[in-house]
């Protein structure tokens, strides 16, 4: 029972990061590899914050407005400086590496004396008793939650619309007479900001803030996202940001089963392969990689 | 008024492919003119419709609307006063969103992209009433993809969508062209009557010597880079298919094809 109750915690804080890729991959068809650097910069920043006395959801705020700049850095970068989107997210996840440094001071930083979201006074009040061993479960879904529905009512307004439109159809936007770079931005930032707030509560929840946290990031929310929309694609009724959590959710499954079996050293070879064979069976994939190389 | 004033462009400039198309171009269109634009390939049809839009820079010369120098004005400014229907059905309308998305998206044209709601649900019954106007059904699908269309469906909501707000001037490049006769004819009736009634000034690019005479009031006939034939009103009226078509052997012959 804990096995999977671990799991789904795991596949619930990556579905905020997936939430985020699922914005930049899927509607901005923008491959954003910043996320490697903004998931742990949202722990370096949760870490710098509650060492300092801090109060711990106001650290889910800041990490989330620093990810957004990170995110609006890499936009700069792309569309003022004019380097392509890929490099783009590699300048920023390198440099960011550096950045977690300077905030979190170490490459390791221990939580485990700090109030945080998932144990404080207040929780201790509220919770029953025999709900307590749930309650990490409880919080990481209510905050989940609450990341898709706002992206779910920022998609339905105006802005939203255009950040829809600007990756389907750029020439669109500029027909609207919109600059096409802002939009990108914004996108950017709101993703950025999302992972950053997945990378600050999988620091509280794991007690501990660790420089090379985000290793491997954007594979995982990449996974999630391609498992969540290949996997939903035919039912309309689930939406997308839905099938994109629950996608989390599965991948981290198949890893914690696939790790089961495996010494640990494995786990690395385990994700790349089960990355590869989801891309392999995804269809739409093929379809795009067709079509790229069509053009 | 929009004005196009000693226009100098090259294609691959300081390269052995370098390419000059305009040499000292001039165009004057005036207001409420609704000009025809024909001409052989790589006569710089598109190029032209391209400098006046931003798309594309100019080596020297200047772009005017009214009194105003727009030559320095980013594409996605000048767009505020120009409305552009493209070749490609796709270019006008965004795939992964529904039709009402995409109405929405163009009525919004000019305000803010804010965080209000994105439909503006009282609108619905005007965009169901433009819509009808086009007499392919559309109206009763406001919920459908608009990737799930067909291109001379998007054709009309391209059309649609690019003259929903005010804009005094309509781009067409060839905007019929890649659809079947039918809906090309269903196209071109729609673009007369949106030009008529809005009174916009347009400037249409058509292989399609019917459709240059018998819309608008002006035919411009370009050739390597210039206007060779510019027939205004009762001059225009004229003309027939048969005359152009004769002008078009002949520089035809000359380039010796």
């Amino acid at each position: 029972m804990d096995f999977v109750i671990s799991i789904v915690e795991q596949g619930l804080i990556y579905g905020i990061l997936a939430l985020g890729v699922y914005i930049t991959y899927k509607i901005l068809d923008f491959p954003d590899l910043t996320v490697d650097g903004s998931f742990p910069l949202g722990g370096a920043v949760t870490a710098f914050l509650l060492t300092r006395g801090i109060s711990s959801y106001l650290s889910l705020l800041a990490a989330f407005l620093a990810g957004a700049l990170a995110g609006i850095c890499t936009g700069l970068i792309h569309v003022k400086c004019r380097v392509r989107d890929l490099l783009s997210g590699i300048i920023m996840m390198t440099a960011l590496w550096s950045i977690n440094l300077y905030i979190a001071g170490t490459a390791n930083v221990p939580l485990f004396s700090q109030e945080t979201i998932f144990k404080n006074g207040m929780l201790e009040k509220i919770f029953p008793e025999r709900l307590q061993g749930y309650s990490t479960l409880l919080i990481i879904l209510v905050l989940t939650l609450i990341s898709k529905f706002l992206l779910d009512a920022y998609l339905q307004t105006k802005s939203g619309y255009l950040l829809r439109a600007v990756g389907d159809n750029a020439a669109l936007v500029i027909s609207l007479a919109k600059e096409q770079g802002n939009v990108k931005i914004i996108g950017l930032a709101l993703a950025n900001g999302l992972v950053s707030l997945a990378g600050s509560i999988f620091c509280q929840e794991e007690r501990v803030f660790e420089i090379s946290m985000g290793t491997g990031a954007i594979v995982i929310g990449l996974a999630s996202v391609i498992i969540g929309t290949s996997i939903f694609r035919k039912l309309t009724l689930l939406k997308a940001t839905s099938a994109v959590v629950v996608g989390s959710v599965i991948y981290k499954a198949c890893v914690a089963v696939a790790l089961k079996n495996f010494e640990p050293q494995a786990m690395k070879l385990i994700t790349s392969v089960l990355f590869l064979v989801i891309l392999v069976v995804s269809v739409e994939r093929r379809k795009k990689v067709k079509t790229d190389a069509g053009a | 008024m929009l004005e196009l004033r000693n226009i100098y462009k090259y294609y691959n400039p300081g390269t052995v492919n370098e390419m000059c198309l305009f040499r000292d171009f001039n165009l004057r269109v005036e207001e409420g003119e609704f000009v025809s634009v024909v001409g052989s390939n790589g006569s710089g049809k598109t190029s032209m419709l391209n400098i006046i839009c931003g798309s594309i820079p100019v080596e020297s010369g200047q772009v005017f609307i009214g009194n105003k120098d727009i030559t320095r004005e980013k594409e996605h400014r000048r767009n505020e006063r120009i409305g552009r229907v493209y070749q490609n059905p796709a270019v006008g309308t965004c795939p992964t969103m529904t039709i009402l998305e995409n109405m929405s998206l163009a009525d919004n044209k000019g305000k803010i992209y804010g965080f209000r709601r994105g439909t503006n649900k009282t609108r619905i019954s005007y965009y169901r009433e433009l819509l009808a106007q086009l007499k392919l059904g559309l109206e009763d699908k406001l919920e459908a993809k608009v990737g799930s269309l067909s291109g001379g469906q998007r054709q009309a909501m391209a059309l649609v969508m690019s003259t929903m707000t005010p804009i005094e001037f309509l781009i067409l490049d060839e905007h019929t062209a890649a659809l079947d006769p039918k809906t090309a004819e269903l196209i071109m009736e729609l673009t007369d009557s949106i030009v008529k009634e809005k009174n916009l000034t347009a400037i249409m690019v058509t292989h399609n010597l019917r459709y240059a005479m018998e819309s608008g009031n002006r035919l411009l006939m370009m050739h390597q880079g210039e206007v060779i034939l510019d027939k205004k009103g009762a001059e225009k009226s004229g003309m027939t298919v048969e005359n152009v078509l004769g002008l078009f052997n002949e520089i035809s012959i000359e380039c010796g094809n």
